[in-house]
């Protein structure tokens, strides 16, 4: 099959970037859509161009590397998908496709596809762990967790961090991303002790870097894991109580 | 020649007093003293991640180094099945002692008791460390954890969330080391390659890195290195490994004396996604752990072109059930990877090129329900689905082994340091604990025993010896040596402006490799692949193209870098199975057979580590050997019929 391209190119952060317009001819719908890119890739350094960057590594939508804005979509058309594994046979033949980076006021560009999405690990160290040094842990079935808790919990830690989330919403919220981050250790038991500290301290960075949360639901119909926009709401709820159950124990320590 | 002696420290004792009795005798560092230590991370997958946020805890000053952009991102990040202990809350017969000896065993007695025995010994406390930080591992209704089985054993001792357990597993130690980050006690260092180790007065005093945003290369020096970079399955281009992960780590440290371990023996795993077309980047696997319900079958007749639903049953050839009926499905991965190849080779394969055999969830899917399949193997079958196009829970699977991980690695002694002092290696990285075939969820066992448990508890043992003295400062000539030496490499593959891409070099590797040092080996292709390899090489470093500069991000560049090491590693690997006249476990030559095809192993001649020595790049290397002794476990041949 044939493809039209249409690429976001921009050499360097604080460079202009543009769209530059390539022709595959030769694309094969078992191929994958980074495929495709390899195949650009391999097309315009034998025309001596300088190939687009973009990230990627598990090329099985695990690690989160991926992650493109394809004809407007976060991770393009097909519903709980990365990038990656997105296949050519969704689109048709002769179809024009539009690929830019996530765009969000706290991820930069690095350079063409590539984007810097270190704000999210500074929600994550924030407060984003039990406090569990090694060596200290209990037996692993002193502490039963009721089954449903446990799947409530994975549903929540599927997460990738890739940040579609981020860059479907409007807003350039990470709501889903930190509440899903909060949600798989508030449920567990073991997250109990830090639980309010910890939604307080993780919301408190993502206000720092990302914008607010208005309910477009965009990044729940983006994530390609699928995670729910109910966690938002479950650390909307454990925020608010944090409000008082931090200070009250602060007051108590005092 | 040079005098290396190979001294693994194997603490004396009794197998199962050999920790104990190690830990009581290493050197320690008191808590106040910790603080004057600087140690340098290389990788923050499972090994790497555990190990820096555990010397965090400790009160080291760390400094953590990985090439991507966030921790949580290493290529552990895709192990799917599972992870191994010895807890028995089946109630099913294991213990510590059978963990041990199905991995002594499965490894096809090429590992080293004493490691092997304290790795199942360490094996329980990873689980409990691992629930205590919110690893949402898989429950009964009752609340208590879940297991499932794996090759290779037959009980069921694997831990598992869902298919994403390496995720699970990769999280816990990254949001461990991400408090040490915010506590200020690791400093993290994103986007950032090691290039070079530094070596001085023999010890490892150092790294030098790369920042690959901005192309600055720089030097950090630290009173020791610890490496834990992953595994090289990538030098056979196409792999079930994350597209980056490469072996320059600890190919640098190679060339700078540290002993290359067994690089020969590989695992191919035999149940991945068979290749659909020439473009193919990767291969995909499909956890072993399918193999619990999923049963393996080839059409008895040639060319049968039925649909798998139509073929009935009498016509169907279960052959890993037929040919092992004690382990049946679940016979270790070599095996079964070579009897999938077999079937295939002998002209039974499935699928559009002929290139698969089946694994079969039907029988599951009508025992169990969907919803119970589905549970267990959900985001595996949408895996499949989105790659092939087909819906596994009508359509069987087509599956084909695949090279997935290597066994060998550096060389290190019990205290998993190199034979270079202040040099430490973990997890898949170095050779120590799998032998010649690695069982199934045992190297996430394996990477979080090294970085949790084990290196925490051996490093002290170096470092109290260093007490008063300063890390070796950077603008020391070994440093700027280093430097300038990387710095020259970066410039001349950018200044080849050659034809070919850097993927079209690494393609051309993968292939001989493949064809050559792959599921079979013989002294012929073996040494067909050592004369291909360096005229390659010389290929690539005159006809190379990489385009763009060192001063910004450039992929080709990186790739470029991994590739020009892969290519001198692969002359390695060769010659160390031309030289392992014998089968083992993963290595399979084809002189070396019993009647009926499987490994046949020379215990009398090759019952040792074979440990290779950098002599320069295209110069034989020198092989040193460290014999295995086996005290405790009885050699035999493995059976799994
Ligand atoms: C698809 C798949 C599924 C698997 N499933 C299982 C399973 O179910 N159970 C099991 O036990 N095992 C499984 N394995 C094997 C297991 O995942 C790996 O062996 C293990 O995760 C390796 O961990 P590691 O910490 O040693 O290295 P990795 O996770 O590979 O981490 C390497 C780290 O080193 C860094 N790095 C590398 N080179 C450099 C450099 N030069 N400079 C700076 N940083 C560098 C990287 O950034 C990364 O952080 C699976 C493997 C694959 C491929
Ligand atoms: S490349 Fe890993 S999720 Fe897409």
């Amino acid at each position: 099959m044939r493809v039209h391209l249409r690429v976001w190119r921009q050499p360097a952060a604080h460079a202009p970037g543009g769209f530059e317009e390539y022709d595959l001819d030769d694309v094969s719908p078992d191929m994958s859509f980074l495929e495709m890119l390899d195949i650009l890739n391999e097309q315009l350094v034998a025309e001596g161009r300088e190939p687009v960057a973009f990230d990627h590594d598990c090329r099985e939508g695990i690690c989160g590397s991926c992650g493109m804005m394809i004809n407007g979509q976060a991770h393009g058309p097909e519903r709980g998908t990365a990038t990656c594994q997105l296949h050519m046979r969704k689109f048709d033949d002769g179809a024009h496709i539009v690929i830019e980076p996530w765009r969000a006021a706290a991820f930069t560009v690095i350079k063409d596809l590539s984007v810097d999405r270190g704000a999210l690990d500074r929600i994550i160290q924030a407060g984003g762990y039990i406090t569990a040094p090694t060596g200290s842990a209990p037996e692993a079935n002193s502490l039963p967790v009721p089954k449903e808790v446990a799947d409530a919990s994975m549903d929540a830690a599927a997460c990738i961090q890739c940040g579609a989330c981020v860059a479907a919403c409007p807003n350039g919220a990470a709501h889903l991303f930190t509440a899903a981050k909060v949600a798989h250790l508030n449920l567990l038991p073991q997250g109990q002790p830090e639980r309010f500290t910890r939604v307080q301290a993780m919301v408190d960075e993502m206000e720092r870097w990302f914008g607010s949360c208005t309910m477009h639901g965009e990044c729940e119909a983006a994530c390609p894991k699928e995670i729910s926009i109910d966690f938002i709401a479950l650390m909307n709820r454990d925020y608010v109580k944090a409000q008082f159950k931090n200070r009250r124990l602060i007051a108590q320590s005092a | 020649m040079s005098d290396i002696t190979l001294d693994a420290k194997i603490p004396d004792g009794p197998l199962a007093d050999k920790w104990d009795n190690h830990r009581f005798e290493v050197k320690l560092v008191n808590p106040s003293n910790r603080r004057r230590f600087e140690i340098i991370v290389i990788g923050t997958g499972l090994a790497g991640a555990s190990a820096a946020a555990t010397l965090g805890e400790l009160g080291y000053r760390v400094k953590a180094f990985f090439f991507h952009d966030s921790p949580r991102r290493a290529h552990s990040i895709a192990a799917q099945g599972g992870i191994n202990a010895a807890k028995n809350y089946k109630n099913d017969g294991d213990s510590i002692q059978r963990l041990f000896y199905d991995t002594i065993k499965g490894g096809d007695y090429r590992s080293r008791e004493a490691n092997t025995y304290r790795l199942a010994q360490v094996s329980v406390e990873i689980i409990d460390q691992c629930v205590a930080q919110g690893v949402p591992f898989a429950r009964e209704y009752g609340g208590l954890l879940d297991n499932r089985s794996f090759g290779g054993a037959q009980v069921s001792r694997t831990f598992y969330a869902r298919g994403q357990t390496g995720q699970q597993l990769l999280l816990g130690a990254y949001q461990a080391l991400e408090r040490q980050v915010h506590l200020g006690n690791v400093q993290q260092y994103n986007r950032s390659e090691m290039l070079d180790l530094v070596v001085k007065d023999g010890r490892a005093v150092g790294v030098v890195v790369r920042d690959l945003l901005t192309g600055q290369v720089r030097s950090h020096s630290a009173h020791a290195v610890v490496l834990a970079t992953g595994g090289y399955g990538n030098v056979f281009f196409l792999s079930t490994n994350a597209k980056a992960s490469n072996a320059t780590a600890i190919w640098r440290a190679h060339r700078r004396g540290a002993l290359f371990a067994n690089p020969c023996y590989t695992q191919i795993h035999p149940t991945c996604i068979p290749a659909s077309d020439e473009f193919q980047s990767k291969l995909v696997l499909m956890s072993e752990s399918l193999r619990n319900d999923g049963r393996v079958w080839v059409p008895k007749e040639f060319g049968d072109e039925r649909p798998p639903n139509l073929i009935p049953e009498e016509d169907r050839d279960y052959f890993l059930e037929r040919r092992y009926p004690a382990f049946g499905n679940l016979v270790p991965r070599d095996v079964a990877s070579r009897a999938i190849k077999r079937e295939v080779d002998a002209g039974r394969g499935v699928g559009p090129l002929k290139n698969g055999v089946y694994l079969d969830f039907g029988d599951a899917i009508t025992r169990l329900g969907r919803s119970v399949i589905a549970e267990r193997y959900g985001n595996l079958f949408q895996m499949y689905e989105r790659i092939t196009g087909e819906d596994p829970y009508v359509v069987p699977m087509r599956i084909y082994p695949a090279v997935h991980y290597t066994m060998g690695g550096l060389w290190v002694d019990y205290n998993l340091m190199s034979n270079v002092p202040g040099l430490y290696v973990i997890g898949e990285a170095n050779f120590a604990d799998q032998g010649a075939n690695r069982l199934g969820a045992s190297a996430l066992m394996q990477g979080l025993a090294d970085g949790y448990f084990i290196l925490p508890n051996t490093i002290s043992d170096y470092l109290a010896g260093l007490l008063g003295t300063a890390p070796v400062p950077t603008d020391d000539p070994a440093f700027t040596a280093a430097e300038a030496e990387v710095e020259e490499r970066v410039r001349s593959l950018l200044a080849v402006n050659g034809r070919y891409t850097v993927d079209h070099f690494h393609r051309e590797l993968g292939k001989i490799m493949w064809d050559n040092c792959g599921m079979a080996r013989s002294e012929e292709s073996l040494k067909k692949a050592l004369s291909e390899i360096p005229s390659l090489r010389e290929e690539f470093h005159r006809d190379v193209r990489v385009l763009g500069d060192d001063r910004s991000l450039n992929q080709s560049l990186e790739k470029a870098g991994r590739v020009s090491d892969f290519l001198e590693l692969a002359e390695l690997i060769c010659t160390d199975a031309l030289h392992r006249e014998e089968s083992c476990g993963g290595h399979f030559r084809v002189e070396h057979q019993t009647e009926d095809g499987e490994a046949l192993r020379d215990d009398e001649h090759f019952a040792y580590v074979g440990a290779w020595e950098f002599s320069g790049v295209g110069s034989p290397p020198e092989l040193h050997k460290e014999p295995l002794e086996f005290e405790f476990v009885h050699l035999a041949q493995r059976s799994y019929k």
